[in-house]
């Protein structure tokens, strides 16, 4: 052991002397561990690879044991024997703890701290939050006449020994426009304010407090949060960031809560409804929490590589809601700071790693972009209308059958004409040819265009051509190449004829693609006839295999016209391709003559070889010369493509599901998807209370064991939430980090309190907020006092009520309430309402999911939960409040104070008609005075009348813009215009604009955007 | 108190000075201006010595191929077609889009390569107006990465992590250094699109966010629409004189608010609507780039008068720059040539070869590049092999970790040379590595600030912007 100076030890006991050190007992939870955890764990903490020295100073039994060197970190009692204290105090930088370059330091407050534990017998406690829960006594308080309920009683006590009091009740309004915000989300309007003003009963709050958490919209309310923490959203995410299918999901969330379905089920529900006995539709959909993570659909994907990302989200998002635990600091290494090994991580991955899932999106597919496992829903109009289409199919396809037979009659006589009759195709003169990147070359010769590389999307080729006289019944288009390989992405043929037309108008003929020997099928050339330039097909060339297409003209025309040109053919090719040339055939050869080189070969055999395939084939080709025919064939086809387009009608949401061979589960070296280690089974982690035995290895047995009661995390962390909501801070104000770094609760016995009652209680939501609510320590006036702000500026003692910013989705939805215009509509798919223009195009994808397209009506007036989430681009209004991406959990939301926010407030257009429309209401509503329509507005826009003096701001403000605008007509129309909604035609608008503005200055206050 | 504001100083101040209600912006102004300085306004201050006030970072999205441009590999003329011998990918992973590939045949560059300036740095026929910089330019051919597609790289190169959530470097550095200018955010960002028909890679508005710092440190995208600013505008009918009025009719009830509830935040909202104001005015004057000479648009090419252009965006960049914008970064998009290498990589230096030449050359002539840091560069490299078929003028890259080539210019950096070398294939690094992490150490150095100590503690750990990595690059240091 290390000489100590006794020197060093005597001079800190002499300075520190006046201290009563015995006096006051240190506790390790509350003042030690927090400095050991930041100061120390990183080298001597639960990481055995990182551990220096084989020293660990997280569990007692070790930090007690002599280091490699024989020395002892801990002697209880002795500081001065304690290699701790000593190498603390050591001014050796070779020696000094923490080591000077981590840039950890210990303050002499807190070094102040570890001696007296030392010096107190360094007692170590079970980290608070791991304690299992122990029935807690509310305490006694002096002011027993204050409290309202329990929760008062942990408040007012605390409040007490601090010697501070707490505030009064907020006014009536106040207090009601707070609650209101609480539990919907949205202000009360003047009649519900009315209406409990006018209530003197005794039980007026409570009986508003009961009312509010009936509506529905305390489940939209609600959601909010939720959907944070489940990192909801309405796309993909990463790099391609296409649209997804989830808001079924969305839905459950707001219907649950609305029928206030305990929290243990909402827990298993969404963790496991696929698994438990006969899962309902419902519980089924509740799953589709953790399919909520991002997925990426970027090309270059390595499958296995994703598969690992998305199920360590579903690890550290089960972590971080249900246990407050950072579960991702134990992907790649054992947690530094909390008992949580890597090992545990992935045994907790073995819980969610076993679904049918890809790990990569479905690029290719155009329509239904959800990546399996999904769930279709029911859609009764849509099934419907598929149950008709599908009827209409089988009657046309029978139509068919039937013309087909009496079509395929003279089957063989076509065989042998088509057989002896050679189709002759002719190479048609070049005249000009334009368009594209670069100008083509004709080669007048050879008869052949050059067309150079082409890249810009959408361009168009024009060849003109000069057709020898004669009859001319089909075209045939032959692209080739001289590189090794070139493809073609070709979009559109149109081909214009100057016989017959008169003047210099060419018309367009009507063509038909067929096959005639090897070019492509008529399918795929029918794509460039349909006039959309998103079918495309795609030709391929190769030097010694050129592409070709063959048109029949629905009426052949018979050239001989004197002009240069005959015919002016147009090629839409797409951004992709190699240099090609180009060369146009005509024939006049009978349409039945043009034979794929199949149907020829076919053909050729005796008919009693052909087989089966090959009869049909002949048949069918032959019955499609029929024009009758052909066009009940089209029909069928017509139909039969509205009935696919049916089908992707249906909703779908996204779920989990378990696949029936359990997939291995392994340690990932270092974190790495490729470097798998030891296999580990599903398992909890060893702290915590132990999965019962009795209940499956699987996501439903993880579901049960999260909300055993036996399980103390759970509770504290969701209570604690709650809390949040309501208060702004939770108990723990670190609400997403329960472990050694978190905060500790400032009021644990609450906490406690609370979580007992809550698990008491059957977690029952409603109930715990209604408990929130109605306590005294709620219904404090929210004012600050110059001592308060000084003693407690951020309200931990709560010896006032919560005043903040509202979240981003109640800023913008009080605004459509007071406008009188938002509306009561629950779920389905995800809106676009007002959006900037331009914000999109310059930084996504060029596809067609990557467009805003604003919605209309209702769309612009539902609620904030239901505008669509785009993840590259989430909306500019939720964003600028503090919304998060969605790209992974969030359980608290930062209130941040801009000046993007005031510019949003001041000029988006949401704001700028929601003012317009409380402008109308306050003159249609308000009365006949100014003085009535203002305070008509501020009862809309504040929920309370205003003050004598703020009457006066507005008074003031709105003789000074009526002159303006009655001077500026013109002004006035302008801003009235701004949004969809009818102007009132049978108000004045300069009077109207006044208003207006008034109106928006209020919506600018930090009243309005507070819950006070 | 919690002031929340693009400066936290500049609230402190505002605050300290109890303005009443109403104050106009010129008050406000001079409340400022003689505190107008990085020390005054910054939030941290500097660690070390600062060589660089600002960063001017050139983001080309999608990878530009460092074969083409950079890392001259004369020798690769033999290999043509051959196939790149295992041993030296040496495992390397693939992605999705050549896993399937039977053969890697390699391809050297179909661009000339020549020495430049008075230190014969080697840089391609492709960046002619660049090349005249030689000299400013230190180019790091030996920088390397993890990630193998766009997202997580890029998201690496930004936030030291290839999975979203962490703040972006320019959010880093308006929470360490703060702002030099209280009426423009710290951190602007601007994008453009490709001019040719190159598929041009998507971005994300979290690339420039703030992470888990508060969101005052997130960059402002500054679009090229009638609105730089989302919201700048005041709506149709509602003039700059009338929106002053109202503001003042705004403070007038938030001053009634506050002296009943004495609540700090309703200050700093007085403050906020004060300095949006101000943007009002300072933001359209910063786009306005009617007053610049023909000169000016004529050295930063035809494009530059088309707004939302990189050329255009060069020349904001100047103009921020001169404003003391603290970060400005711009991002051009297309660099991702999977095939039709040659013509794609042409027509993007076409777009931006010029007008970054004549931004370095503005900041020298004006005196900011002494303390501007300039980092021209994409996410990661491209394979020497080609993706698809191959012939001497078509050919194209795939994504490639581990090599590829950035240059820094300007504030602290040794000019006139190349750093680190790269195998004959330019496949592995051979010579000084350099991380994205030391990339940023080393540019956070530049600005004074220690990536180690510049830490941010969130879900109770000390996060940085280089994680638990990186080392400042000392030779790339003047």
């Amino acid at each position: 052991m290390r000489f100590v100076p006794v020197s060093l030890f005597a001079s800190y006991f002499a300075l520190r002397c006046s201290v009563s050190f015995a006096a006051e007992a240190v506790s390790f939870n509350r003042d030690v561990r927090p400095i050991l955890s930041d100061a120390c764990f990183h080298c001597h903490g639960p990481d055995e690879k990182e551990r220096k020295s084989g020293l660990r100073l997280d569990v007692p039994t070790e930090a007690f044991k002599p280091a490699e060197s024989g020395a002892r970190a801990l002697v209880a009692g002795k500081p001065a024997e304690s290699e701790l204290w000593v190498r603390l105090m050591s001014e050796d930088p070779e020696d000094a703890m923490p080591p000077p370059k981590t840039h950890k330091k210990i303050s002499e407050s807190q070094k102040q701290i570890l001696f007296k534990w030392i010096l107190q017998g360094a007692k170590y406690e079970q980290h608070w939050a791991f304690v299992p829960l122990q029935p807690v006594p509310p305490p006694q308080v002096k002011r027993e006449g204050w409290a309202r309920n329990p929760v008062d009683r942990f408040i007012l006590a605390r409040l007490e020994a601090e010697g501070l009091s707490p505030s009064a009740e907020a006014p009536r309004e106040a207090l009601l426009r707070r609650v209101s915000l609480d539990i919907t989300g949205l202000p009360p309007t003047p009649s519900e304010l009315d209406a409990y003003l006018q209530d003197a009963s005794p039980g007026a709050y409570e009986n508003a407090v009961d009312r509010l958490l009936a509506s529905k919209r305390y489940g939209e309310r609600m959601a909010v949060d939720w959907l944070d923490a489940a990192r909801y959203a309405d796309s993909n995410g990463y790099q391609v960031d296409r649209d997804r299918e989830l808001w079924a999901w969305r839905d459950w969330v707001i219907e649950a809560f609305n029928r206030n379905l305990s929290f243990a089920q909402f827990t298993i529900e969404q963790l496991a409804g696929d698994l438990l006995p006969n899962p309902t539709l419902s519980q089924k959909v509740a799953t589709g929490f953790h399919r909520n993570h991002m997925l990426n659909e970027e090309g270059g994907v390595i499958a296995e590589e994703f598969l690992a990302e998305y199920t360590a989200d579903r690890v550290e998002t089960t972590g971080a809601v249900w246990l407050g635990q950072t579960f991702n600091c134990a992907r790649c290494h054992d947690h530094k700071f909390d008992p949580f090994s890597q090992r545990e991580f992935y045994s907790l991955k073995a819980f969610f790693h076993n679904l049918p899932e890809k790990g990569v999106g479905n690029y290719g597919a155009s329509i239904r972009l959800n990546s399996p496992p999904f769930l279709k829903l029911p859609a009764p109009e849509v099934e419907a209308k598929i149950a008709g289409l599908q009827k209409q199919v089988t009657e046309a396809n029978l139509r068919l059958a039937e013309k087909g037979v009496t079509a395929s009659a003279g089957v063989e006589d076509w065989v042998q004409r088509f057989l002896a009759g050679a189709v002759k195709w002719d190479v048609v003169e070049v005249v000009s040819a334009s368009g594209g990147d670069q100008p083509p070359r004709v080669d007048a010769a050879a008869r052949l265009v050059e067309v150079g590389p082409q890249e810009t999307r959408a361009n168009t080729l024009v060849f003109k051509l000069k057709i020898p006289n004669g009859p001319v019944s089909a075209l045939r288009l032959e692209c080739a190449t001289e590189a090794a390989s070139a493809s073609f992405l070709w979009s559109e043929l149109k081909v214009f004829s100057d016989v017959g037309a008169k003047g210099k108008e060419k018309k367009p003929l009507k063509l038909r693609a067929v096959v005639e020997g090897k070019s492509i099928a008529a399918l795929e050339a029918a794509k460039v006839l349909d006039n959309d330039r998103r079918t495309r097909t795609t030709l391929s060339a190769k030097p010694d295999a050129p592409a070709s297409a063959v048109f029949e003209l629905e009426s052949p025309m018979a050239i001989g016209s004197n002009s240069d040109v005959d015919l002016e053919v147009e090629l839409g090719v797409e951004n992709a391709g190699g240099p090609s040339r180009w060369r146009v055939f005509c024939t006049s050869a009978a349409s039945e003559l043009l034979v794929p080189s199949a149907l020829v070969a076919a053909g050729q055999k005796e008919a009693i070889k052909r087989a089966k395939v090959e009869r049909d084939q002949l048949a069918e080709y032959h019955a499609g010369l029929d024009p009758e025919y052909r066009k009940l064939n089209d029909e069928t086809t017509r139909l039969k493509k509205s009935l696919s387009e049916a089908e992707a009608e249906i909703p779908t949401t996204l779920v989990m599901e378990e696949m029936k061979e359990t997939r291995p589960t392994f340690v990932l070296i270092r974190g790495a998807y490729d470097k798998p280690g030891e296999q580990v089974q599903a398992a909890t982690p060893a702290v915590l209370p132990a999965l019962a035995s009795d209940l499956p290895r699987n996501r439903l047995g993880l579901a049960r064991w999260l909300v055993d009661p036996g399980n103390p995390l759970p509770a504290r962390v969701s209570v604690n939430r709650f809390w949040q909501a309501v208060f702004g801070t939770g108990l723990v104000r670190t609400s997403e980090d329960f472990g050694a770094q978190g905060e500790a609760p400032s009021h644990p016995e609450l906490l406690d309190w609370l979580a007992g009652e809550f698990i008491r209680s059957d977690w029952d939501v409603k109930g715990l907020l209604r408990l929130f609510v109605t306590s005294a320590t709620y219904r404090q006036s929210s004012k600050f006092t110059q001592p308060l702000l000084e003693r407690d500026p951020s309200n931990r003692l709560l010896a006032r009520g919560p005043r903040f910013r509202l979240q981003a989705e109640f800023v913008r939805d009080q605004a459509l309430v007071a406008a009188g215009l938002l509306s009561d509509k629950i779920g389905g798919p995800s809106v676009r309402p007002y959006h900037p223009p331009g914000l999109y195009e310059q930084i996504t994808a060029g596809n067609g999911t990557n467009q805003y397209v604003q919605g209309k009506g209702e769309d612009l007036r539902r609620r904030s939960i239901y505008t669509y989430w785009k993840r590259s681009v989430p909306h500019p209004g939720m964003l600028t409040f503090d919304a998060p991406f969605r790209e992974s959990c969030t359980l608290r939301r930062p209130r941040t104070n801009t000046p993007l926010q005031a510019l949003n407030l001041m000029n988006d257009p949401t704001y700028v008609e929601a003012a317009r429309c409380v402008a109308e209401r306050m003159v249609k509503e308000g009365g006949a005075t100014l003085e009535a329509r203002l305070v008509y507005g501020a009862r809309l826009l504040l929920a309370r009348n205003p003050q004598a003096a703020e009457l006066g701001v507005l008074q003031r403000a709105y003789e000074r813009n009526n002159k303006s605008f009655q001077s500026d007509p013109a002004a006035a129309r302008a801003l009235l215009a701004v949004g969809s909604q009818p102007v009132d035609g049978g108000i004045d608008p300069a009077e109207l604009a006044a208003y207006t503005a008034v109106v928006s200055a209020v919506l600018n206050s930090d009243e309005w955007i507070t819950k006070e | 108190m919690r002031p929340n504001n693009f400066s936290d100083a500049l609230s402190r101040r505002h605050f300290l000075a109890k303005s009443s209600a109403g104050i106009g912006a010129a008050a406000l102004a001079s409340l400022f201006e003689s505190n107008g300085t990085a020390a005054a306004l910054g939030t941290g201050g500097s660690h070390i010595a600062p060589k660089a006030r600002r960063i001017i970072w050139l983001t080309q999205a999608g990878a530009p191929s460092q074969l083409e441009l950079f890392d001259h590999k004369p020798d690769l003329a033999a290999q043509m077609d051959r196939d790149l011998p295992d041993s030296v990918r040496d495992g390397q992973r693939l992605t999705g889009m050549t896993a399937g590939q039977k053969r890697f045949p390699v391809v050297p560059s179909a661009y000339r390569f020549a020495r430049h300036g008075r230190s014969g740095l080697w840089l391609s026929e492709l960046l002619p107006h660049t090349a005249k910089f030689a000299d400013e330019l230190c180019v790091i051919r030996s920088l390397h990465t993890e990630a193998i597609n766009h997202d997580p790289a890029m998201t690496l190169l930004q936030t030291g992590h290839q999975i979203g959530g962490r703040p972006a470097f320019g959010a880093w550095a308006s929470y360490g250094l703060g702002t030099e200018n209280a009426d423009l955010p710290a951190f602007v960002a601007l994008i453009s699109r490709p001019s040719g028909p190159t598929n041009a890679q998507p971005l994300h508005e979290r690339m420039w966010g703030s992470g888990f710092l508060p969101s005052k440190y997130q960059g402002v995208r500054f679009g090229s629409g009638k609105d730089p600013v989302l919201f700048l505008s005041n709506p149709p009918g509602i003039s700059a004189t009338q929106r002053r009025s109202m503001l003042d009719d705004t403070a007038d009830l938030n001053a009634l608010k506050f002296a009943d509830f004495q609540d700090p935040e309703t200050q700093a909202r007085i403050d906020q609507y004060e300095m949006a104001f101000r943007m009002q005015a300072a933001v359209p004057e910063l786009a306005d780039i009617s007053g610049e000479t023909a000169s000016v648009f004529e050295r930063y090419g035809p494009e530059s008068k088309k707004p939302g252009t990189y050329a255009a965006n060069c020349l904001l960049a100047r103009r921020l720059a001169e404003r003391g914008v603290r970060f400005i970064q711009l991002y051009h998009r297309g660099w991702d040539q999977h095939n039709n290498l040659p013509s794609g990589i042409k027509s993007q230096c076409y777009d931006t070869d010029q007008p970054t030449a004549a931004l370095l050359g503005e900041l020298r002539e004006r005196g900011l590049l002494e303390d501007t840091l300039v980092i021209w560069g994409g996410e990661f490299g491209r394979t020497v092999y080609s993706q698809g078929t191959v012939s001497k003028d078509n050919y194209g890259r795939d994504h490639h970790p581990r090599c590829f080539s950035v240059w820094m210019a300007g504030a602290g950096v040794k000019g006139g040379q190349a750093y680190g070398e790269t195998d004959e294939f330019s496949y592995n690094v051979v010579k000084d590595p350099v991380h994205v992490h030391d990339l940023n150490a080393t540019a956070l150095h530049l600005l004074g600030l220690d990536h180690e100590r510049l830490t941010y503690r969130f879900q109770g750990r000390d996060y940085r912007l280089t994680d638990v990595h990186g080392k400042v690059v000392r030779g790339v240091l003047a």
